[in-house]
């Protein structure tokens, strides 16, 4: 398995590669991904211009450690064949496949992807993929999409898209992305892949980005398409470990491994029922923190 | 290359420049401005020609407003003009001579 596959993906912020002013620094602002966008951002007559100015970004900037996704534009398009080879040659770590519907979709961009990796002489394999469902087609596939290929890091909601397809808007309740989310979350999971949810675009409502951020934490989400550096701090609290929590599942683990040598199957942790069905979430804790860089200890 | 056509890229805002090339006849015919020519006139006009040179454009006339771009884009806006100038947007030597 690629190292990266399953790193921290807390915090995905995108940037207009039509904007030098915004691609050259946002590692500042210590997101776990960037999302340099090729896409909707960028308008059509400018689509030849931002390629040039990625290009150079991957090559010559650097992003400090921080994840540099590409979202390249739909294969229903002119632009993704050229997007994939200077997303290769430039050596993104990961592209971000727009308007995915099928299985097919990804495995027809894995096979370009593999193309522009021998022409540019990168490893084979080395250019990780990442599917955007923005369709009711595209959400009711997930599972195919999810067990598409190896490459595959995840699926991630694209809400504004996928609510117009569903002839409704977004009200902000979460009300018509409910199904959507949690049938996504739960292919992620059956397949073993990260699930990531859609940006929040009301900048002035903090408190319910916040709000909305929680929600999608408790749903099982591993993070949050973002549109703005204010959004991160928000999204790193809410997924990141508490003091507490990390204390507490050190402890589950720890007695967990203790009681199972002695032959005890359940038994009390500060005063809750624990048994070892509480093991691979406390060991997950411990493994988010520690990604976090908010532990530092050896379990 | 030979630039077949006048040919714009970049824009005028922070951290970018606009680059125009329009075909010459007497060599490179470079022109810039750039609110921070004393400091960095020289190294603008240097990664301009290096760029150029690269492209093996012989004759142009290259006009550069700068506004603080980074080496990087000035690179980028420079490439950008010159294969639109040739109607090319596709199939682009990633790593050759783009670089």
């Amino acid at each position: 398995m690629h190292p990266n596959k399953k790193r921290l993906r807390r915090s995905m912020m995108f940037l207009n590669c039509q904007k030098p002013g915004l691609i050259k620094d946002p590692y500042i602002y210590k997101p776990d991904s960037i999302m340099l966008d090729l896409e909707d951002a960028v308008a059509e007559n400018q689509k030849d211009a931002a390629r040039y100015s990625l290009f150079h970004a991957l090559q010559e900037i650097d992003y400090h450690g921080v994840e540099r996704v590409v979202r390249i534009n739909g294969l229903d398009t002119p632009h993704w064949k050229e997007d994939i080879r200077v997303c290769v040659a430039g050596g993104a770590d990961t592209i971000r496949i727009a308007k995915t519907e099928t299985a097919q979709d990804v495995r027809t961009v894995e096979e370009h992807v593999l193309a522009a990796e021998r022409e540019f002489g990168r490893p084979e394999g080395s250019t990780l993929l990442m599917a955007a469902l923005e369709s009711c087609k595209g959400v009711l596939n997930a599972l195919e999409v999810c067990q598409s290929s190896d490459r595959l890091i995840g699926i991630a909601l694209s809400g504004g898209d996928y609510t117009k397809d569903l002839q409704t808007t977004i009200t902000g309740t979460g009300v018509e992305l409910m199904g959507a989310r949690q049938h996504m979350i739960m292919a992620a999971r059956a397949a073993g892949v990260q699930c990531w949810d859609t940006v929040f675009t009301n900048l002035d409502d903090m408190e319910g980005f916040e709000k909305e951020t929680r929600m999608i934490k408790l749903m099982g989400f591993d993070g949050k398409s973002l549109v703005n550096p204010r959004q991160i701090a928000v999204v790193h609290k809410v997924f990141t470990p508490a003091e507490k929590e990390i204390v507490f599942a050190e402890k589950v683990v720890r007695e967990i491994d203790d009681k199972k040598a002695k032959g005890i199957g359940v038994f009390t942790v500060d005063g809750k029922m624990i048994d070892i069905a509480f093991y691979d979430g406390a060991k997950r804790t411990l493994a988010m923190a520690k990604a976090a860089g908010v532990y530092k200890g050896e379990l | 290359m030979e630039i077949l056509k006048t040919a714009m890229a970049g824009t005028l805002e922070s951290s970018d420049a606009q680059v125009t090339v329009e075909p010459g006849d007497n060599g490179i015919e470079l022109m810039i401005e750039s609110s921070v020519i004393h400091q960095y006139g020289r190294q603008i006009r240097a990664v301009a020609l290096e760029t150029l040179e690269r492209l093996d454009v012989k004759n142009a006339r290259v006009t550069i407003f700068d506004k603080g771009a980074l080496d990087c884009t000035l690179k980028a806006r420079v490439e950008c003009a010159v294969y639109r100038s040739n109607g090319v947007s596709e199939n682009l030597p990633w790593g050759g001579v783009i670089r």
